[in-house]
């Protein structure tokens, strides 16, 4: 009986949180109900990937109206395994919150900031879940507009401003995805993804379905943070409370690669949107900027958050770049890179966390010696740096190594050249903040400061901890992106 | 005990004490005791495994899957086996030397340095056990890393820009091309086995075994080849005991270690054998052996003159493996243990001078022999085993690489090899010659004439380098031995 | 059907080109909200002259009636108007805490501000 409701489930359980977050109207209340449906929606949706991978896709009509009149759930392999990433960093950023939250965000609010969180859970589950092209865009905003507010909650001032310039350009991806949407909608008659596939290629030859095809993609690159349209990433990230942005971080972006995956591959997987329509030109070109671009400007940011913000503009690049070799390691890589950046820019930006916490600054020259000062807190961000980098046995590793594989597999030997070159300059951030924290003297007179707490600690080294873990034994990762980027692709893994 | 816990506690002996070393960082005696324990248990794990490995014996054991096909896994076989012998036998020497060292210069931050030497050799041993060119990638990286806390022991400006050096280079060409290199074989050849006779033999061919091979060379930035060759004399910044077992023997050796070990076991000798793109890769490497010999011959300072004596001596184990014949490539693998066994003598001796006058320059160095004969007769062996002059096992290996470059009848190489020793003679004798027959200086720098007396570095010191030099001299008379223990990895 | 016979697109193609521009010439952040407004109500625009079918009524079941407009853009419309609403508020919201933050809604203000220290 559940098992057979799990798809709603999986959205309804937090989007039910929410409100009782306010009923509460407590910080400890509201925390509790928050560490519920997060926990819940994460059992909700590895079962979910278990029974994919037992049974194969699962259609489920909502309040039975079939579809494609109705609005179908869809479960396969891509959206369990984006279900999994996404509710993983729920459930673990949550405990991490309480401590972390009561420092950053006033009591009288903070309740209002679980609510959001439930919410925002609730958009990006929903994204991954629906099989519906206008339904995606309805949790798209979901999860966007709890965002915002979620990001305007960080104690300084310019956070408002941030989540301002978030806000614009956020609205103006979503409209210029209805938009989209709406041609597809005038073409086919029709907003059930799986139907749009089989209706699309009879008119894929229209200057319409063209002008649809670029008005979702920029329309969703806006939201990725696709260089050139990545401006309100940097200071939303930078300003937003500490666990937002590393929630944020591990997974907003992360959904909307996947939309930008069930665009090319499903909606119009009957067209070869690459080949026909220089789709992968395109791609190609800006995801190999958004590396180069965002990884330089990163060299040289001294607020560390705004660092990893603009790294994670270089890493994205990378997610897009596997999409754009469309082969099944290519869209693996991508695949398996949406995984592991979820978990090491979670590792960092929670590591970050308890930095802020012990010392209210995340800026370089504040964290000479931090190493020594907070050891556990350090090895873990460490760690997650290696990740970045790609440095072997971390889970960075397997994404580079399947991207570059993907890239020899086609011959294009330059983009291996430049994914290793770009490793380098990840090297480059990555070790000035290892310098500064192991190699600088502890500056004279400084407060004494502590570890972070356990309930900090402990969700930091889960993400940590599987940074290694999943980097040493990717075969499970592996096979089940390759299943992923193979049903997308329809062909056999 | 079985061979594979012995492979296994071989890694896990030295990264126990690195552990150990921290926990007791503060009573110096226990950790110095501990440091030398590890050390001495690794030695006899390594010698334990040598029989098996001389039987024809090929011990193996697989740590962790990453991928289908892709593990971490540990083999050992004779070149690994004789690369670990020689580093972990010397690691007992230098642990002995630093002691008197660190103390007699009243370094800080010991712990640290204690516990970085015993990473760096764990990761030593890793190279030295890996079965395929993942693994070795994976502790070829950790050897940068845990050695960059050493180079930068100082904590001076100039030492963390040294550091800097060290880690851009090193680190910038093993990920820009030898892990392109790594991820083009597997591309091609579906494996990275270290396997006999090469993976690569009818998988690639033309110009894509060049620019694999100039990738590999280029990208294992440890060999020092020009022009990638900046972060071995910047390295010297550090304390001696790292320039001495790190930087003259497991950093260096790991590089050329690589070096033959992709030539024999990733392209095969076969596949090389005939071809045009080793040779201009011989060509570069020759021209480095004379270049650093050249540029060693200018510094004064001794210890960036040893520096570059040992850029222009892993070049010939370079040219040695691009001339890809089985004689040269014996050569190059013998020169890995004359070459460490010299080279270490040499810098113990600098340091041992360091630390009893405080003395770094050549030009410095007139009369030293009177006051520390022990030491400069020390330096007069190391020279001669560098040299390759009997009775001194240095002899030997230069031997086998000329062999080599004669029987392909490249005379070019036979003269390199010639001409680099001379510059040997020319570059290290001064040393020698300063240091007995100069008058030695007083300290207002007027000559000063009779007898000085005796003052000779701490006793651990002079201990350790003794017996390396006397090394050199057993090498000479168990060369054959080593010959017959490395003969099987050619396959034949 | 010629340029004029599709007269709803050009409509919807100022609005939004009007909207658009407003969002991003504009310096007052209120007004760029006006324009972020106008933009998406040309989205709405678009959606429901879309719906319309020649000679069809409003979609009420009616046994006289055989031809009824598409009932389902209006249902999405509707959806989106809620959201665009959200949104507003939300941004107006906003609005009013830098309002309080900085003393000014002009965005070169803003930036001057943040720049000094």
């Amino acid at each position: 009986m559940i098992a057979e409701h799990l798809p709603a489930l999986q959205v309804v359980i937090p989007l039910m949180a929410a409100p009782l977050c306010i009923l509460l109207h407590r910080a400890s209340g509201a925390w509790f109900v928050s560490l519920v449906a997060s926990w819940c929606s994460f059992a909700v949706a590895v079962a979910l990937l278990g029974q994919v991978q037992a049974g194969g896709p699962i259609s489920y009509p909502l309040g039975d109206w079939a579809p494609p009149w109705g609005i179908e759930y869809r479960v396969d392999m891509v959206s369990a395994f984006v279900l999994v990433i996404v509710s993983t960093i729920g459930a673990v950023v949550i405990p991490y919150a309480r401590a972390s939250v009561e420092r950053e965000v006033p009591s009288d609010r903070a309740y209002l900031f679980y609510c959001m969180y439930c919410l925002c859970l609730t958009g990006m589950l929903g994204i991954a879940i629906t099989g519906d092209a206008f339904n995606l865009f309805v949790f798209l905003e979901i999860a966007s507009l709890s965002s915002y507010v979620l990001v305007s909650m960080g104690a300084d001032r310019r956070a408002l401003m941030a989540a301002y310039r978030y806000l614009i350009m956020g609205t103006i991806g979503a409209t210029f995805y209805i938009i989209g949407v709406g041609l597809l909608y005038m073409m086919t008659g029709t907003l059930n993804m799986a139907d749009l596939a089989e209706r699309l290629p009879a008119v894929a030859e229209t200057r319409t379905i063209l002008t649809a095809l670029a008005f979702l993609t920029v329309g969703i690159s806006l939201k990725l943070a696709l260089f050139p349209l990545h401006l309100w990433l940097p200071n939303a990230y930078a300003f937003a409370p500490s666990v937002v942005t590393a929630f944020l971080a591990a997974t907003a972006t992360k959904v909307a690669v996947y939309a930008l995956i069930r665009i090319y591959f499903t909606i119009f997987g009957g067209i070869d949107v690459f080949e026909t329509m220089a789709v992968r030109e395109v791609l190609m070109g800006l995801a190999i900027v958004a590396m180069f671009a965002g990884s330089l400007v990163a060299v040289y940011q001294n607020n560390v958050k705004r660092m990893l913000a603009y790294s994670s503009i270089a890493q994205i690049g990378y997610m897009v770049l596997g999409i754009s070799i469309a082969s099944v390691t290519g869209l693996s890589g991508g695949i398996i890179h949406l995984f592991n950046h979820a978990l090491m820019k979670g590792a960092l930006f929670l590591a970050l966390g308890c930095v802020v916490l012990r010392l209210g600054s995340a800026h370089v020259r504040d964290l000479d010696g931090i190493g020594r000062r907070m050891p556990l807190t350090m090895a873990a961000f460490v760690l997650g740096g290696l990740s970045l980098i790609g440095v072997p046995l971390t889970v960075g590793f397997v994404s580079k190594w399947t991207l570059i594989q993907a890239a020899l597999e086609r011959g294009w030997w330059p983009l291996a050249v430049i994914i290793l070159l770009t490793s380098l300059l990840a090297v480059i951030y990555v070790w000035r903040i290892v310098e500064v924290s192991y190699f600088r003297p502890v500056p004279e007179g400084a407060a004494d400061i502590a570890e972070a707490p356990a309930s900090m600690l402990v969700p930091l080294w889960v993400l940590a901890g599987a940074c290694v873990y999943f980097g040493a034994r990717a075969e499970q990762t592996v096979t089940i992106a390759r299943a992923a980027a193979a049903t997308l692709l329809g062909v056999s893994p | 005990m079985s061979a594979e816990t012995t492979i296994l506690l071989s890694m896990a002996v030295p990264l126990g004490g690195a552990g150990l070393i921290a926990v007791c960082g503060s009573r110096p005696n226990l950790r110095e005791t501990v440091t030398l324990v590890s050390a001495a248990t690794l030695f006899a794990l390594v010698a334990s495994l040598l029989p098996e490995v001389a039987a024809g014996g090929r011990p193996a054991v697989t740590v962790v899957e990453m991928m289908p096909g892709l593990a971490i896994a540990l083999e050992v076989e004779p070149l690994g086996a004789l690369f670990a012998a020689v580093a972990s036998f010397l690691w007992i020497v230098t642990s002995v030397y630093s002691i008197g060292y660190m103390r007699g210069h009243g370094e800080h931050n010991q712990t640290r340095f204690y516990v970085c030497f015993a990473v760096a050799l764990a990761s030593t041993m890793g190279i030295a056990f890996s079965a395929n060119m993942l693994t070795l990638f994976i502790f070829y990286e950790s050897l940068t890393l845990s050695t960059y806390p050493l180079v930068t022991h100082a904590g001076t400006p100039e030492a963390m820009r040294a550091g800097r050096v060290y880690l851009g280079l090193l680190l910038g060409t093993s990920i820009a091309f030898q892990l392109l290199a790594i991820l083009w074989t597997w591309n091609a050849a579906g494996t990275l086995d270290f396997t006999p006779g090469g993976i690569l033999a009818g998988r690639v061919e033309g110009p894509v075994v060049g620019i694999l091979l100039f990738l590999y060379v280029f990208g294992i930035g440890k060999v020092a080849l020009m022009p990638f060759h900046r972060w071995l004399p910047a390295a010297m910044v550090a304390p001696t005991p790292v320039s001495a077992l790190l930087h003259a023997v497991a950093v260096v050796k790991a590089g050329v270690f690589t070096v033959l070990k992709v030539t024999i076991y990733i392209f095969g000798l076969d596949l090389l054998d005939g071809l045009d793109f080793n040779q201009w890769l011989a060509y570069v490497a020759a021209t480095t052996v004379i270049i650093a010999s050249l540029v060693a011959l200018r510094m004064d300072n001794l210890k960036l003159r040893l520096a570059y004596s040992t850029v222009s001596q892993l070049s010939y184990i370079v040219l040695g493996a691009m001339l890809a014949n089985s004689w040269s490539v014996l050569g190059g693998g013998m020169h890995i243990a004359m070459h460490a066994f010299g080279k270490i003598t040499l810098f113990f001796c600098a340091g041992a001078i360091m630390v009893a006058t405080h003395k770094t320059e050549v030009s410095q160095m007139r009369g030293i022999g009177r006051t520390m004969p022990v030491t400069t007769f020390a330096f007069f062996i190391g020279s001669l085993s560098l040299i390759g002059l009997p009775p001194m096992g240095g002899m030997w290996s230069k031997w086998y690489l000329a062999l080599g470059a004669a029987s392909t009848e490249q005379v070019v190489f036979v003269a390199v090899f010639m001409i680099s020793s001379l510059l040997n003679i020319a570059y290290l004798m001064p040393v020698v010659v300063r240091g007995f027959f100069f008058a030695p200086e007083s300290t207002d720098g007027s000559v000063t004439g009779g007898d000085a007396p005796i003052r000779e570095a701490p006793l651990p010191c002079v201990g350790a380098l003794s017996l390396t030099a006397l090394g050199c001299v057993v090498l000479f008379f168990y060369a054959d031995r080593i010959l017959a223990f490395l003969q099987p990895m050619l396959g034949k | 059907m010629n340029v004029l016979g599709l007269y709803n697109y050009w409509i919807v193609v100022v609005l939004m080109m009007t909207g658009f521009y407003v969002v991003i010439a504009q310096n007052n952040l209120i007004k760029k909200v006006v324009g972020l407004n106008i933009f998406q109500v040309s989205v709405f625009v678009f959606y429901i002259s879309m719906s319309k079918v020649k000679g069809g009524t409003a979609p009420i079941l009616d046994p006289g009636i055989q031809v009824y407009g598409n009932p389902l853009p209006h249902v999405l419309i509707l959806t989106a108007i809620v959201v665009g609403v959200a949104t507003m508020a939300l941004a107006l919201a906003l609005v009013v805490r830098i309002r309080h933050a900085y003393g000014t809604i002009e965005e070169d203000d803003i930036d001057a501000q943040e720049e000094e220290p």
